[in-house]
């Protein structure tokens, strides 16, 4: 594909920016979108390249319209995507659930900011609860995948798309402002999509040669619900014995083992770094994906610590699933910022100090 | 190299997020690990504005900059609020056309640069953020001089090539003054 | 023996869910024939709402996507502008296209969007059982307004064609209905023109159906017809409203 940046170059560019383009790049062939701040360069950069690239590119009426058209797009078995931040997820919940029941790839960006209500603009990370656990009405799952650093939200795109094609459900990237905003070096790899035949359900016209086929979520008999529902989540179960990712940083012989995700982790990794400096034998267990949550890799991490801390962007949403994936076996201590505040190393390292390396 | 913190600010349309952006691609060229993290949302449409732009061997952790080694400080609002915030040891460059310095710390080194007054002396509008650079450049260790010319070869298109002249004239005489 | 009447191919042999002398079976008939005679089914992709026609994937031969309520029109922007060569349709209520889904629709008017929206009016909310849709006629019983719609309190009715009729972006808004024989050739002769304008990419057509609904009405199939002809159409006069389809340059 001639693109605006070259592959393999390592390029200058801002998380938001390097979405867009890997989203290009993995052969999405639509963005529809509604401006929110900060994930507005998104949108920006798909209207600038959409139509180059071959694609389309169209600003929504609002978020409600823009992720149905998202589903009436993928619908058709084309590669569709979505970006909004944290109040517009809100709005887009109702299209993420149908789009769920009915089974259609699709992805969905959010750019987080604080909330609840309009809240504000600045980092945040409390909609992990809205994006792992109830993005919308029913039973169903999203593909999470949280990024921290932007040539990660290009991986993570890339890994998106073929992840929703392959098992026909949304996947959403959970990142925050402040890796929308932030310029890193990033890297495009000549990305080759995966084209998964999309033939045996895609609403694309039957041209008289097979049966109509039908893009719905609608079973009004209960045990047909039932059975469409199970069906989805034994998939799912597959989803959770395959497709777990983290990152563990010096957890072999650690007593403290702290708990981070996206942004917040590098912040956490600094403080790691400073403690072991100062002789805390700290570790770092960071998921990739926060659906399915990695619970084989989070108690591997675990193993030889006394003691764990979860450190959010939030007032403590994942940490329910850290003490559900080590079943309680350990206390799990929390220290967070919310509102749009970073927290700061020093912060994490007296946190640590605190809680753990005081005895 | 350790990671180098630096923290530019001045009011918004004054080039602060674009010369941490000529850090940032410094630090593209010369094969460093960086970052660079603007302040965002009400403040780009006027009031004050401010980068984060983190240079390293090292992969970057946090990339905001509460603390930095290096303060460009283009107004006296920045240059009052962020100048007890410099490490012991760091370095100040500030624009003494605008701000008066009343700062009684002597464990950081600071620098007066006339850079506004400069660069309109010399047909530069709008290249006092350049010029702080330069100084930046004398003073510090943190790239070759050179670096700087790529870089603003890689950001400046080629169809506004006059613009790369006028940089590295700004870019003179702050490494002069 | 000659055949003089079948169903249209387009139209699935399976049992409509439909009340007894609903008129949705009339106007699923009429689009149905449509596609046949354009020969387009295989080419057609239908858009249907939350509603009574909620099912209607079950009776177009078409592929068929169900939207949420109210978004048919944005599930079938996405459709269309990633499938420019083929046909797109909504078929939905007065609730789901002007009620809970008036951005929607008047969005996609607005953008010129080249798809055909067969709106059914009717009055009422049907599949949840006789409440007061945003076309409810001013003193009209409903399970919402027990005493009648009174404007004071819930507004007045909104009247599509016309509304819709003022953006530049609609090319052709026809109001027909499908109380009597000449109005329902009329009605066909509207959708078909509302497809062919699909096919020369002209853009927007909408062509809003008066129907009926005897059951939540509480009249009988006959009633509910001359309800039709005696109430609702001196309210909602039939006719076209905007038609740039003859015109030159026009989107």
């Amino acid at each position: 594909m001639k693109g605006a940046v070259k592959a393999l170059e390592r390029n200058l560019m801002k998380g938001n920016e390097a979405l867009a383009e890997a989203a290009i790049r993995a052969g999405c062939k639509c963005f529809f979108g509604y401006p929110i701040t900060p994930q507005t360069e998104l949108a920006a950069y798909m209207a600038k390249r959409m139509n180059k690239a071959g694609g389309v590119f169209l600003q929504a009426e609002s978020e409600i319209a823009a992720i149905n058209m998202v589903l009436g797009a993928a619908s058709t078995g084309v590669r569709a995507m979505t970006s909004s931040s944290s109040p517009g997820l809100s709005l887009k919940s109702e299209g993420i659930s149908y789009i769920a029941g009915s089974d259609v790839p699709a992805v969905i960006i959010n750019v987080q900011r604080g909330g609840p209500g309009l809240g504000g603009i600045q980092p945040s990370q409390a909609d992990y609860w809205q994006a792992t656990k109830a993005l919308g009405h029913g039973d169903f799952h999203l593909l999470v995948f949280a990024p921290a650093s932007v040539q990660e939200m290009v991986d993570m795109v890339v890994r998106a798309f073929d992840k929703a094609d392959e098992y026909r459900m949304p996947a959403m990237i959970l990142a925050d402002g402040l890796l929308g905003q932030m310029m890193e070096p990033v890297s495009f790899p000549e990305i080759k999509a995966n084209c998964v035949d999309k033939s045996s359900w895609a609403a694309d016209g039957h041209k008289g040669k097979r049966a109509h086929h039908i893009i719905n979520s609608l079973y009004l008999k209960p045990d047909e619900l039932e059975k469409s529902v199970s069906d989805r989540f034994a998939r799912y179960d597959v989803i959770k014995s395959k497709e777990t990712d983290a990152e563990l940083y010096l957890t072999e012989d650690c007593d403290i083992l702290l708990c981070a995700f996206g942004a917040t982790a590098r912040v956490v990794k600094s403080a790691v770094n400073e403690a072991r400096a100062q002789g805390i034998k700290a570790g770092l267990f960071r998921p990739k994906t926060l659906w399915p949550f990695p619970v084989k890799e989070i108690n591997e991490a675990a193993k030889s610590a006394k003691k764990l801390l979860s450190v959010e962007m939030s007032m403590g949403q994942m940490i329910d699933d850290i003490k559900l994936a080590i079943n309680c076996s350990k206390p799990v201590e929390f220290y967070g910022r919310t509102g749009g505040v970073i927290p700061t190393p020093a912060e994490v390292l007296a946190e640590i100090k605190k809680v753990g390396g005081a005895e | 190299m350790a990671t180098t913190e630096i923290l530019l600010a001045g009011f918004g349309g004054q080039g602060v997020l674009f010369a941490g952006k000529i850090l940032a691609y410094c630090g593209l060229m010369d094969n460093k690990e960086l970052s660079w993290l603007p302040s965002y949302g009400p403040e780009m449409r006027g009031g004050t504005a401010n980068c984060s732009v983190c240079i390293s061997d090292e992969p970057i952790g946090s990339p905001l900059v509460l603390t930095p080694d290096i303060l460009i400080a283009m107004n006296q609002p920045s240059f009052d609020k962020f100048v007890n915030d410099v490490k012991p040891g760091g370095k100040v460059f500030y624009d003494s056309t605008l701000i008066e310095n009343e700062c009684t710390r002597t464990d950081i080194e600071i620098y007066a640069v006339p850079s506004s007054q400069l660069a309109d002396d010399n047909e530069l509008k709008g290249g006092s953020n350049i010029v702080l650079l330069g100084k930046v450049f004398k003073e510090t260790e943190l790239f070759n001089v050179d670096v700087f010319k790529k870089a603003i070869e890689k950001i400046v298109p080629p169809a506004k090539a006059q613009l790369i002249t006028n940089n590295f004239k700004a870019f003179e005489l702050g490494m002069n003054a | 023996m000659s055949v003089v009447f079948e169903r249209p191919k387009s139209l699935l042999d399976v049992t409509f869910h439909y009340c007894p002398g609903c008129t949705h079976g009339i106007v699923h008939r009429l689009v149905a024939e449509v596609m046949d005679e354009m020969g387009i089914e295989g080419d057609t992709i239908g858009v249907c709402p939350v509603g009574c026609s909620v099912m209607a994937y079950d009776y177009f031969g078409c592929d068929m996507i169900e939207a949420p309520h109210g978004r048919a029109p944005a599930v079938a922007t996405g459709v269309k502008r990633t499938n420019p060569d083929k046909f797109v349709f909504t078929y939905q209520g007065d609730g789901d296209l002007a009620a809970i889904g008036t951005a929607e629709t008047v969005h996609v008017a607005t953008r010129g969007e080249n798809i055909v929206v067969i709106f059914i009016n009717n009055t009422i909310y049907g599949m949840t059982g006789g409440q007061m849709a945003p076309t409810t006629l001013p003193g009209q019983v409903t399970q919402t307004t027990p005493f009648g719609r009174d404007p004071q309190l819930a507004g007045y009715p909104v009247r599509v064609c016309e509304m819709l009729s003022t953006l530049t972006g609609t090319a052709y808004a026809h109001r027909v209905a499908v109380d009597s024989v000449p109005h329902i050739r009329d009605a066909k002769k509207a959708i078909r023109k509302a497809f062919e304008t699909q096919k020369a990419k002209k853009g927007f057509s909408i062509i809003e159906v008066l129907s009926t609904c005897p059951t939540n009405w509480g009249l009988t199939p006959t009633e509910a017809l001359k309800r039709l002809q005696d109430e609702m159409i001196p309210y909602y006069p039939l006719g076209v409203y905007k038609d740039t389809t003859s015109e030159e340059g026009e989107k």
